[in-house]
């Protein structure tokens, strides 16, 4: 279960995140949607600490974190019990689709090599990517980079897998893959948290549509409550705009 | 005008090749504590902790700010004046202290940019999936930085060997110092110094083609 409440932040002047509340049950699939500059990355780069909130608390599983009052080690447990798959893929560039799954494993959740080796492997399977195991990222196309990158985010089993914009980046040709996969991680109801643009992939796969608006949650609901029947008028507005 | 005297020249070949392995030593001890202490340095310097980077600051202007031949001076003739233990210090020894402080100092700086310059998105990846600062910084953001910085690093390398000539103003029988001693007996400096100048150049060169190798090595993950 994921708990977050109150949480804040600005960057100097005004408040980009204004006090979000949010509880997501486990194995529960979230798609944020919203005008871009709204808050939407950065509700999920605070959930981990790659933006740093002034306030607000976040549980996740068995850790609460004060933002107000966060040490080195609540830092690190929170980011041990989420995988965030970013925009621009962001593997390890000096190391293989292999060892960019691997070095979590055995890094931080201090497995050993055969183990980490093998689940590597299989993830990699999982992703289609089995022949490019020891393929760098730059001989990668960006689909097989992502595919590689969600995989790096599936091998570490956390609680909450993040998706910040994981197809805003590529090339129209690869999305589809990427979303393929997305919808294989959905399908074993793995809890996830993802912003994103496209509009029919989360009617399928979401359990629940928020819309955030100014630093806001202002409409959340089913698929079908939020695309079939909008009730604020800036939702209705966004939904226009983006779906023609 | 006078001929130069190639059999001369030739005869001192071996002599000064047999100070190679000294000069190698000097410079290869020198490179691999100054790479070491730069890192540190670096580290620092983009990690900022309160009061040691006011110290680091210091080291590196101060290294960076005053000749090579000064400081192996200070160390070697002026420190044991003031700290006794020093006298023990023999030129060897003092020269790579000072050629490490000098260096570290240069080569910090180059490493601290090539740290900056790897992507914010391998920080953040890495912070992502709970690295420590350490494990981040020796796994993912040095490897990156260290094909960033080895172009100037290995100039830097090259600039080392050529100033363990230096070592023979603390009184070390180095490469130069062992032809100042043939040329004092036989009055041919020219000669004597320009077989100097060509054994360096040789080396330098040698290094060169190991420069190109070492690129290619930490190119090859970045290769489409």
């Amino acid at each position: 279960m994921i708990e977050i409440s109150g949480l804040t932040k600005h960057f100097g002047g005004a408040p980009v995140l204004d006090g979000i509340d949010l509880q997501i049950e486990d194995g529960e699939r979230v798609v944020i949607i919203g005008p871009s500059g709204t808050g939407k990355s950065t509700l999920l780069r605070c959930l981990n600490f790659l933006d740093v909130p002034q306030a607000g608390r976040i549980t996740i599983g068995d850790v609460t974190v004060d933002a107000a009052r966060a040490r080195k080690a609540d830092i690190l447990a929170l980011r041990r019990r989420t995988a965030m798959v970013f925009q621009n893929y962001a593997l390890f560039a000096n190391k293989t689709a292999k060892q960019n799954i691997m070095e979590a494993l055995v890094t931080v959740q201090k497995r050993s090599k055969a183990e980490a080796e093998e689940r590597a492997l299989s993830v990699l399977a999982e992703t289609g990517l089995a022949e490019k195991a020891d393929s760098y990222p730059a001989a990668l196309s960006g689909g097989q980079q992502q595919r590689v990158g969600i995989g790096r985010a599936m091998a570490l089993g956390a609680e909450l897998m993040l998706f910040d914009e994981p197809t805003s980046a590529l090339d129209p040709e690869w999305v589809g893959e990427v979303l393929d996969l997305m919808r294989a991680v959905a399908e074993r109801r793995q809890t996830m948290l993802i912003v994103t643009h496209e509009m029919q992939f989360a009617r399928e796969i979401a359990d629940r549509v928020i819309f955030m608006h100014g630093g806001k949650i202002v409409e959340s609901g089913t698929p079908s409550e939020i695309f079939g029947a909008p009730k604020d008028a800036r939702l209705q507005r966004f939904l226009k705009r983006v779906e023609g | 005008m006078r001929a130069l005297d190639l059999d001369y020249m030739l005869g001192l070949v071996p002599v000064i090749l047999s100070y190679v392995p000294l000069t190698l030593f000097m410079a290869v001890a020198g490179m691999v504590l100054a790479l070491i202490l730069a890192s540190l340095l670096a580290v620092e310097r983009v990690a900022k902790v309160p009061v040691l980077d006011w110290f680091v600051v210091l080291f590196i202007s101060f290294f960076r700010g005053t000749p090579l031949l000064v400081q192996l001076f200070l160390f070697y003739f002026g420190l044991p004046q003031v700290l006794s233990f020093l006298t023990q210090i023999d030129g060897v020894t003092a020269a790579i202290m000072g050629l490490t402080l000098h260096f570290s100092a240069y080569m910090a700086e180059s490493i601290r940019a090539a740290i900056m310059g790897v992507d914010r998105s391998q920080w953040e990846a890495a912070q992502s999936i709970g690295m420590t600062q350490a494990q981040m910084m020796w796994r993912i953001i040095l490897p990156q930085a260290a094909r960033i910085a080895a172009p100037t690093l290995v100039n830097y390398f090259i600039d080392m060997i050529k100033s363990t000539s230096l070592a023979f103003t603390l009184g070390v029988t180095e490469m130069m110092g062992a032809a100042q001693k043939e040329a004092a007996g036989s009055f041919l400096y020219f000669e004597a110094f320009l077989v100097v100048a060509v054994i360096y150049w040789v080396i330098v060169e040698a290094l060169s083609q190991g420069q190109k190798r070492l690129e290619t090595y930490l190119n090859k993950a970045f290769v489409r």
